[in-house]
């Protein structure tokens, strides 16, 4: 029995819910339990966001996340927030162009990825969780790359279904990383 | 089986256009919003109609008048705003009709916050308007218990002609899960006092709650009990989990959810540890205390609401401890570890 608990963090408007969503999406078409429950209150472009999802074999307790196997995280307020409760010998994947220096814990994995600047060079600053994600992906197995582009495809809606190669191609840029 | 991922105010919305809602008008407030955000979008396409009301007040009397004409009607909103339609509430009681209110409750009191509470208790359970009156209260503690309790609530307000509310809190409301989609089967209720139009063929149905003599009003009321006494009779439902156990924990909603994570710490702690978990904390499953706990452990998003009613069911057998936290935080698996060792030490 396998589970996944995940933290994604950042600032609003980097797509923090909408790849904890994606996550969910694919981790259900995955066969897999899933919950995602977003951080919700006034914070809009520029603001604290995070959510929390879990991908598990079995039912799931409780949706919040105190004690996290993964956090993904994309600013600094978000490291420094969320790296306390990675799990000792957890992973805590950064965001190296947004978080350019830090104190890290030396008791968990840390993987850095200067994941907004690959998805600038590459196509757009949006992009940026997907690389995130991706670099997730190819550290935990999970989800699925098969579920992961049914997803993107049914949550992409339909005017904006021409972003669907570039989203794969990030994402697949963040699993190639090797940092 | 169709499943989706959907935020839980998004399945109680399609879970109604699915039991046949028919009317809903409501006004945004957070964490609720999703809900008539869905119907907006989706309701035209079954045939309802949706209706953004200037106030909760204006709200609530539309779904009056549009369960008086007997279809399915509807409305939500979070705290503050349930508190506005607490008139209206009553009034549809008052007139035996039925209908489902959505609380998706935040902190309070005042404009409070938005952040997930369940300090509505006492105004679900015991009466928030005025008269006596009681409405059945069902409380879900999944998405899919959103859906399946929003199918549910639908019938159980036609079969007994009072209204049904869902409390439900922000993390419930927001949070995502996989959904298993179906669509009921219809049950038909006798809706012959619905005022649809004589035709000339029948008298006026009159939709009412004044009865000025007292001993029409009486008679009202009595009626009323008469009901809420088979309710609480027939619609109990509560779950259980190891109910053998030396100290049973008692929740519901998400901290619930909470406590079903307590559950497997206790066990690998070797604390015997068990949970009632009311899901509908009106009729209250007082079938569920019978139990030979010798502590019980009541934990809410609240003061210290339900503990009352876990008090009057334990009765003095055992203890009754509670652990409460407010202003939107969620009590959390070491919060309630720290308590259960206390109890167990003591």
């Amino acid at each position: 029995m396998k589970t996944h608990n995940i933290i994604i963090s950042g600032f609003g408007g980097q797509g923090i819910v909408a790849a904890g969503r994606l996550i969910a999406f694919a981790g259900m078409t995955d066969g897999k339990k899933v919950s995602m429950l977003p951080s919700y209150g006034p914070e809009m472009r520029g603001g604290f966001a995070n959510c929390h999802v879990i991908i598990s074999d079995a039912d799931i307790a409780s949706p919040i996340v105190s004690q996290a196997d993964i956090v993904i995280a994309m600013s600094v307020p978000a490291l420094n927030k969320f790296q306390p409760v990675v799990k000792r010998g957890g992973i805590l994947i950064v965001d190296s162009h947004q978080v350019t220096h830090s104190d890290y814990r030396d008791d968990i994995r840390i993987i850095k990825i200067p994941a907004t600047r690959i998805a600038m060079d590459k196509s757009n600053v949006k992009m940026s969780n997907m690389v995130m994600i991706g670099a997730m992906i190819s550290v935990i197995g999970s989800p699925s790359l098969n579920s992961m582009a049914l997803s993107i495809r049914d949550l992409l809606p339909q005017h904006m279904q021409y972003l669907f190669d570039i989203e794969m191609e990030m994402l697949e840029a963040g699993m190639a990383f090797e940092g | 089986m169709e499943q989706k991922l959907m935020k839980g105010n998004e399945a109680i919305a399609e879970a109604a256009i699915r039991a046949g809602l028919k009317f809903y008008a409501g006004y945004p407030i957070t964490p609720q919003t999703e809900l008539p955000e869905y119907l907006a979008k989706h309701m035209e396409k079954s045939g309802g109609t949706f209706i953004q009301a200037e106030s909760e007040i204006s709200a609530i009397n539309m779904v009056y008048g549009a369960a008086g004409a007997g279809i399915r009607a509807m409305t939500s909103s979070s705290s503050p705003g349930i508190s506005l339609k607490q008139e209206g509430i009553s009034y549809i009681v008052g007139s035996e009709l039925p209908c489902v209110i959505v609380n998706v409750m935040r902190t309070g009191p005042g404009l409070g916050g938005i952040h997930p509470s369940q300090s509505d208790y006492f105004q679900a359970v015991k009466g928030g308007g005025h008269g006596d009156y009681k409405m059945l209260v069902l409380a879900p503690n999944s998405v899919q218990e959103m859906y399946d309790f929003t199918i549910d609530a639908f019938d159980i307000a036609d079969k007994y002609r009072n209204p049904v509310m869902i409390l439900a809190d922000g993390i419930l409301g927001q949070m995502m899960e996989a959904v298993n989609l179906y669509t009921p089967a219809t049950e038909k209720f006798d809706k012959s006092w619905a005022t649809t139009g004589t035709y000339k063929k029948r008298k006026h149905n009159i939709i009412n709650s004044l009865y000025i003599k007292p001993e029409e009003s009486e008679t009202l009321n009595k009626r009323l009990q008469a009901k809420y006494k088979i309710m609480a009779q027939n619609e109990q439902r509560v779950e259980i989990i190891n109910p053998d156990a030396d100290i049973m924990l008692v929740a519901f909603g998400i901290v619930a959810r909470v406590a079903k994570q307590v559950l497997d710490d206790a066990k690998s702690q070797n604390l015997s540890v068990g949970l009632i978990r009311p899901l509908t904390v009106w009729p209250f499953p007082s079938k569920a205390f019978k139990t030979a706990a010798k502590a019980y452990l009541t934990i809410e998003l609240n003061s210290g609401q339900m503990v009352e009613d876990v008090r009057l069911e334990v009765n003095g057998r055992a203890p009754v401890h509670f652990l409460g936290k407010m202003g939107g935080k969620v009590l959390t698996v070491d919060d309630i570890m720290a308590k259960l060792k206390q109890i167990a030490g003591a």
